[in-house]
């Protein structure tokens, strides 16, 4: 009678995200599959088969769009890395009690606010008669006004900005969790900064810098108004073609192809990731 | 005593009466064609209630699509978006011809949506706003740009904007000397069209500073002076000139490309009669001023423009003399299955170098 009653339990402690997972994720990825396997030859007339997925790979725009994206992400997850991983390191090791929680707060306002307002905060201050034009000109650095938005190094500052809080926080939660005295015995033994950082810090530190490695490139590849806001005449975003192919081109077959190759390419983007760093991800989301 | 009784009994009847007419009428629309002032006395004349969802032509389809012409009453694409959506996706319902009053709109607007709206038959769509897409420069630096093709000048290099969407191929197509619309219906004459605009596109890319994408985008653009001469519409243009007199809306030489917004059922509506309330209501002149004045496009409307604000007209004139007017370009139904020709130019535009 008892294990009944704990298996009931047990299922409808389980029902909650049974019904998130099947509703929301199972379930509108099965119809998108559908969409993608139908081909249109015709108004109101379609046909099963892979063309959507064979016009990504004969249309070049299309796959280098999709290459640029994940090179683009993952350039932009190695720049949250090394911006992210000092300002976690202080936080975490050489800051104690109110300090501490107030540099963690700061790193959080930001995020207060939407994100759709913290771009167009990046949009005042790149464009020509944005604030850093102006005071460039003001201190006459520059002659004439300055054009710094609508390119991809706009786009990188957008997406490093948006994303940065999502490496600090697993960062700062790994560091925490290091004795002190390692790092002291690493000097009594003899060993320098680096050594130190190399051999005791960072193989410490190893789950949350991918853990978080994984959240900002997957938020970066996701994203869809950071580029398009900030992004130039030819600063294509995979996310951006995927809304044009559903809205403005009615085009949902393709679209529902796009998605998929989306979520397939962002998998394996993390799986290599993981075999290199040599980090398996039970470790990874477990230690965090 | 039976008197009160009586009339109490005829008081409740007849609000119970007004009760079951009133509805609540879900508008799809575009921003400043329902000000609120109108929705306040419309709910007021008609006990109907009204929910506004502001949207573009893409949009509306989409939408629309998603749930087979589910969750709106009354949806307001342009009329050349119209038989094809209708064709493809089957998302609108037929228009019930008793149940408009036809005296309130100009005949020939009426007949020429009807003619355009028509799918198997039956007429899905009646006119309401009208418009078109130009040029806005800024005159005292960029009066040279009279023309779509003139934007690709290197006297405006660096600040030029305007949107990477079909009535950019369109503009720059009439404007080469091109017949885009006579090309509707012949494929392999339309993607020939479509090659020679994206060769002029792809040239004029460097002289470009950003495509926009919202009105709000470019009027930034203009009214900070980062851009001199966009491709955009009238009433983007006239509200700069209210600011800035030297932006003004200027109708291209090659023709100003004209639109139609109007009034189409979804499929799945579910509030029909407060629909018909509304366009008879929205389309009465007085009312048809007011939008106009808010949205700063002319209506459908007969005697809609008496009550229009005297700047209103006299930017409008000033834009458009009678030659200009008799060269608009009205957009035709588009024809199921272009967009993709266009979409896969566009995209091509955009990703040259």
């Amino acid at each position: 009678m008892t294990s009944d009653t704990s298996r009931l339990g047990f299922y409808l402690l389980l029902a909650p995200i049974l019904l998130w997972l099947v509703v929301l994720i199972i379930l509108p990825h099965i119809g998108l599959f559908v969409v993608s396997i139908s081909e249109k030859i015709g108004p109101r007339e379609y046909e099963t088969g892979f063309g959507n997925y064979a016009a990504f790979f004969t249309e070049p725009l299309y796959w280098r769009t999709f290459a640029r994206t994940a090179i683009m992400s993952i350039v932009a997850t190695a720049l949250t890395l090394i911006l992210g991983f000092p300002i976690a390191y202080y936080i975490a090791k050489l800051t104690r009690g109110r300090t501490k929680t107030t540099l963690f707060l700061m790193c959080m306002i930001p995020f207060w606010v939407s994100e759709l307002v913290r771009t167009f905060g990046w949009m005042i201050l790149l464009r020509e008669t944005g604030v850093i034009s102006n005071a460039l000109q003001y201190l006459g650095v520059v002659d004439g006004p300055v054009e710094m938005l609508y390119n991809d190094a706009a786009i990188m500052v957008g997406l490093v900005y948006t994303s940065i809080l999502f490496m600090v926080v697993p960062l700062v939660t790994t560091l925490d969790s290091l004795d002190d005295s390692l790092i002291e015995a690493g000097y009594d033994l003899g060993g320098s900064s680096t050594s130190i950082m190399r051999e005791i810090v960072i193989p410490h530190a190893m789950p949350g810098i991918v853990s978080g490695c994984i959240v900002v490139f997957m938020l970066s590849l996701g994203n869809y108004l950071t580029p398009i806001l900030l992004g130039g005449k030819d600063s294509l975003w995979f996310t951006g073609m995927i809304y044009t192919q559903f809205i403005t081109r009615f085009n949902w077959e393709l679209g529902s192809a796009f998605g998929f190759l989306l979520l397939a390419l962002s998998s394996l983007v993390v799986f290599v990731g993981l075999k290199l760093s040599r980090q398996s991800l039970t470790e990874t989301m477990g230690r965090t | 005593m039976k008197f009160s009784l009586i009339s109490s009994i005829a008081v409740i009847a007849a609000l119970t009466a007004q009760m079951t007419q009133a509805e609540t009428l879900r508008l799809l629309t575009w921003g400043g064609y329902a000000p609120d002032e109108v929705i306040a006395m419309f709910e007021a004349e008609t006990g109907h209630t009204v929910e506004v969802t502001t949207s573009n032509n893409e949009e509306m389809i989409a939408k629309l699509r998603a749930t087979n012409g589910g969750g709106f009453d009354l949806a307001q694409p342009s009329q050349d978006r119209i038989a094809s959506a209708q064709e493809e996706f089957g998302i609108y319902k037929p228009i019930d011809m008793s149940k408009v009053n036809a005296e309130l709109f100009i005949p020939s607007m009426l007949s020429a949506t009807a003619g355009n709206t028509t799918y198997e038959g039956e007429v899905y769509g009646l006119p309401h706003v009208w418009g078109t897409s130009g040029l806005v420069v800024n005159t005292a630096v960029a009066g040279n740009v009279t023309d779509y093709t003139d934007l690709c000048d290197a006297s405006v290099a660096g600040q030029v904007s305007y949107r990477l969407k079909r009535p950019t191929l369109i503009g720059f197509a009439y404007s080469m000397g091109l017949d885009p619309f006579a090309a509707y219906d012949d494929t392999d004459a339309y993607q020939s069209i479509l090659d020679e605009v994206e060769a002029t596109l792809t040239e004029c890319k460097p002289n470009v500073k950003t495509y926009w994408d919202g009105g709000d985008e470019i009027q930034n653009l203009l009214r900070s002076g980062e851009v001199v001469a966009s491709m955009a519409w009238d009433t983007g243009g006239w509200q700069l000139n209210a600011d800035n007199p030297d932006i003004t809306f200027v109708a291209p030489e090659a023709g100003a490309l004209g639109w139609i917004d109007t009034f189409v059922l979804p499929a799945r509506g579910r509030a029909d009669d407060a629909a018909y309330d509304w366009i008879n209501f929205v389309m009465q002149p007085e009312i048809a001023a007011m939008i106009t004045n808010t949205a700063g496009n002319f209506t459908a409307a007969v005697d809609g423009d008496a009550g229009v604000s005297a700047d209103l007209k006299a930017r409008y004139q000033g834009s458009f003399d009678q030659a200009a007017i008799d060269n608009i370009k009205w957009y035709p139904p588009v024809p199921a299955g272009l967009e993709a020709l266009e979409g896969a130019t566009l995209d091509r535009i955009n990703a040259a170098n």
